[in-house]
């Protein structure tokens, strides 16, 4: 617990507590925490001056921040248009089926987190996948394993 | 040229020339986002260990993207007299053998080269901007992109960089107005307002303050044209917006960029230290007494942030909410009430370029009505993916079959789609069309920020719309109920299409919500939400029918309504199909044909693509009588 508030207290020291800084204060809590826990919610609202459900009406409003706990390894499956007409939904439903989870949660070990993102840019290698910052390009679903395999955080 | 800038100018030759003396070879390797992925980095690695060890003299320069997606990771070497030489799909271990054969031993390796830029090349490869993917592109706005080293303000002003700057500062700001007036340019962010007019009226209202707002929050799924330019060319932007600053009166801008860009902020940030340093930003620019300061703001992942209201409500700390209409433009009342000037990447990095050369110049390039020219980010089925700038007017199928290189595996063209998830998609009879921002809305689709993908028969045209309606959905703000409650309306309906539900009757109803959607969104985003439907349903209307009255998904992609079999004449037992299925639905032993127990199934078209093609014994059937026959069947 010391140790959320640390981290917390650490990203919010530059900044002054104006409203428009609301945004960047989020972003730099969970830089350093990995997602925004309800108290880093509180000390935002307080340090502003406005009410905890403002702060969270923001966050919640963007899909950058979460709100619970990340896995190591976060696997995202791009499913712009290029990978989407090139296969990406059945990668995902790959990926879900070896993992155990839907897009958009954690795996009980906290190893990986599953996520669906809309165009990494790397339309040539579609359909892609990016494991943190590796990129596997034109993944077919039977390679899923793979994938988690080589990502595998423990190894 | 003032005496100031002519120093600079003066100073930024003679580091070019410190960097290139004559005798050195300088090797360019591609490392935007989408080269790092594929490896730039420890190609880069690689070169530097490999000169270090053979002691060889070479300037290593991390460029931006020259477009060639499909052929990344480039490494293009120069060395001193002889043409650029290209080199695709370098690996760290091509990479070692390029230095040992080119550069140490003169050998210029045919079999790894991609060909040759400028003339007097080799005899046995290909010149490149001359061939087809470069002989139909002119580059603008990208002229820079993958030349010059980004993060290398030097390189940007010996290019011809910040003149248009140092020509704009000490003229009256109606002067500056008037040029971009005559040169016809049109906001690149999508709808094509004219940039003249939107400076203009932004010059007009009297504040202590103004803003210049740098739109970078490019949301389309399949699009990545303004991350290129900000991390090909980060000084273009800068520039531009500097000089919007001067022309409006404003002493402060930011760039709003998804936070998805890392790369891009970066050097974004970068580039600002370095333009500050030599007085080109910051205050008293040039001495000409005016102040200008640029921040960055990085968005948090709303697509409809992208819609102007909705990103000025984002930088003030709010939900990014837009603003219904009735409201003051943002031009007079827009950041913390005060007036604002909001335009694309692609807007301002082509400012400083018309004011250096002139409203003719740039009127000379593109159509009447649309002068200039087309950033796409070319995708989809296609040969040769890639970022690519073509002048306005040219024909839509020319870009497909010529600069792309036509579709992969020779499949069927069906359809291309442009504007994202506010566009349409086009079918084959209108690759005759001409590309610019009227013509495409005339036809259904629109330019918008640059995304252009390309569909092949294979791809399901009610799959393609259900795909962009959920997109839109999820990122509807929900302020309004037209765009909140119409988009869930009309993708329950494409679900119901795509899921053997579909009724008689439901084309109709996808047209009529559709309709209230558009006549009733507060914003662009739920404006434009219905388009990718009403055009897929206008010209590919057909595919909706059979989905609806025989439950058949022809392009055979909509899960629901397949079934995956097994030809016991064509398979020959090889367990291929029955090792890979996830959920043990298919039952054989050698010799014996296998069969897949349909109960189980659940689609996911493993089998298929296990089942090697000279076999092709897994088909995919479609329709009321194959679906009937496999729920039938049990084991």
């Amino acid at each position: 617990m010391q140790e959320l508030q640390d981290l917390t207290s650490k990203a919010l020291a530059a900044f002054e507590g104006k409203r428009s800084e609301v945004i960047p204060m989020l972003q730099a809590v969970q830089n350093e925490v990995g997602y925004l826990p309800e108290e880093a919610i509180r000390d935002i609202a307080e340090m502003i001056g406005i009410p905890e459900s403002n702060v969270y009406g923001t966050a919640t409003f963007y899909s950058q921040f979460y709100f619970s706990p990340r896995g190591e390894r976060t696997v995202k499956v791009c499913l712009g248009t290029a990978c989407h007409v090139r296969g990406g939904m059945q990668v995902m439903e790959a990926l879900e089926r070896e993992m155990g989870i839907d897009a958009g949660e954690t795996t009980e070990d906290y190893k990986f987190s599953l996520e669906r993102v809309n165009c990494v840019g790397s339309c040539a290698l579609a359909p892609v996948v990016m494991v943190d910052d590796d990129v596997f390009g034109r993944v077919v679903p039977k390679q899923a394993k793979e994938v988690l395999e080589q990502s595998d955080p423990e190894v | 040229m003032t005496q100031k800038f002519d120093a600079i100018v003066k100073e930024a030759e003679e580091a070019m020339e410190k960097k290139q003396t004559n005798d050195t070879t300088e090797i360019y390797v591609g490392c935007a986002t989408c080269g790092n992925a594929t490896g730039a980095q420890s190609v880069v690695q690689a070169l530097e260990k490999k000169l270090d060890q053979e002691k060889l003299a070479a300037e290593i320069k991390e460029v931006g993207c020259i477009g060639m997606c499909f052929a990344e990771v480039l490494v293009d070497v120069i060395k001193p007299g002889r043409p650029r030489i290209s080199y695709h799909g370098v690996t760290p271990e091509l990479a070692e053998e390029i230095v040992d054969s080119y550069i140490k031993n003169d050998d210029h390796r045919p079999d790894l080269a991609l060909g040759y830029f400028g003339e007097g090349g080799p005899e046995d490869i290909r010149q490149i901007d001359t061939g087809d993917v470069f002989k139909n592109q002119q580059r603008v706005i990208l002229k820079n992109c993958g030349v010059i080293d980004p993060e290398d303000i030097n390189e940007y002003i010996a290019q011809g960089g910040y003149r248009g700057l140092d020509e704009t500062l000490g003229r009256k700001q109606e002067e500056i107005i008037d040029i971009l007036k005559e040169s016809g340019l049109r906001g690149r962010g999508g709808a094509g307002f004219p940039a003249g007019r939107k400076w203009e009226s932004c010059l007009k209202p009297e504040a202590d303050q103004k803003y210049v707002i740098c739109n970078a929050d490019e949301g389309d799924p399949g699009a990545f044209m303004d991350r290129s330019v900000l991390e090909g060319d980060p000084h273009s932007v800068i520039e531009g917006m500097t000089i919007a600053g001067y022309t409006i009166g404003s002493s402060k801008g930011y760039f709003y960029v998804r936070a998805e860009y890392p790369l891009a902020i970066r050097r974004l940030r970068k580039a600002i230290a370095q333009a500050k340093e030599k007085n080109l930003l910051g205050e008293n620019i040039l001495g000409s007494g005016f102040d200008f300061d640029l921040e960055i703001f990085q968005g948090a992942g709303a697509f409809v942030c992208g819609e102007s209201t909705a990103l000025i409500m984002s930088i003030e700390g709010n939900r990014g909410w837009p603003k219904p209409l009735p409201r003051p433009r943002t031009t007079e009342e827009g950041l913390w009430g005060k007036p604002t000037l909001l335009n694309n990447v692609k807007t301002f990095s082509v400012v400083p370029q018309i004011l250096s050369k002139g409203a003719d110049w740039f009127k000379s390039i593109g159509t009447e009505g649309s002068p200039g020219t087309a950033v796409f980010a070319l995708t989809g089925t296609i040969n040769r993916s890639g970022l690519i700038e073509v002048p306005m007017g040219i024909e839509l199928g020319k870009i497909i079959y010529e600069v792309g290189g036509g579709i992969i595996d020779d499949k069927k063209f069906k359809a291309v789609q442009t504007g994202g998830p506010s566009g349409g998609c086009l079918p084959e009879d209108k690759l005759h069309l001409s590309v610019d921002f009227d013509t495409l809305v005339e036809a259904g689709s629109m330019m918008g920020s640059g995304g252009m993908v390309v569909i092949d028969e294979t791809t399901c045209m009610v799959d393609v719309a259900r795909y962009f309606l959920d997109f839109t959905f999820e990122e509807s703000c929900g302020q309004c109920v037209p765009c909140r409650q119409g988009t869930q309306q009309m993708l329950e309906v494409l679900n119901d299409i795509c899921e053997g539900r579909g009724r008689e009757g439901d084309i109709e109803h996808l047209l009529e919500i559709g309709d209230s959607i558009i006549k009733g969104s507060i914003c662009g985003l739920g404006q434009t939400a219905p388009n990718p439907v009403l055009s897929t349903v206008q010209y590919f209307r057909d595919e909706y029918e059979a989905h609806i009255k025989d439950h058949a998904c022809p392009a055979l992609v909509c899960k629901d309504l397949l079934v995956y079999h097994i030809d016991e004449e064509k398979c020959t037992a090889c367990g291929r199909c029955r090792k890979a299925c996830p959920v043990e639905a298919i039952s054989g032993e050698k010799k014996v044909p296998h069969k897949i127990d349909q109960s189980k199934c659940t689609k996911c078209g493993i089998c298929f693509q296990e089942c090697p093609e000279r076999f092709s014994a897994v088909e995919r059937l479609t329709g009321k009588e194959n679906l009937a026959w496999a729920s039938g069947k049990e084991g």
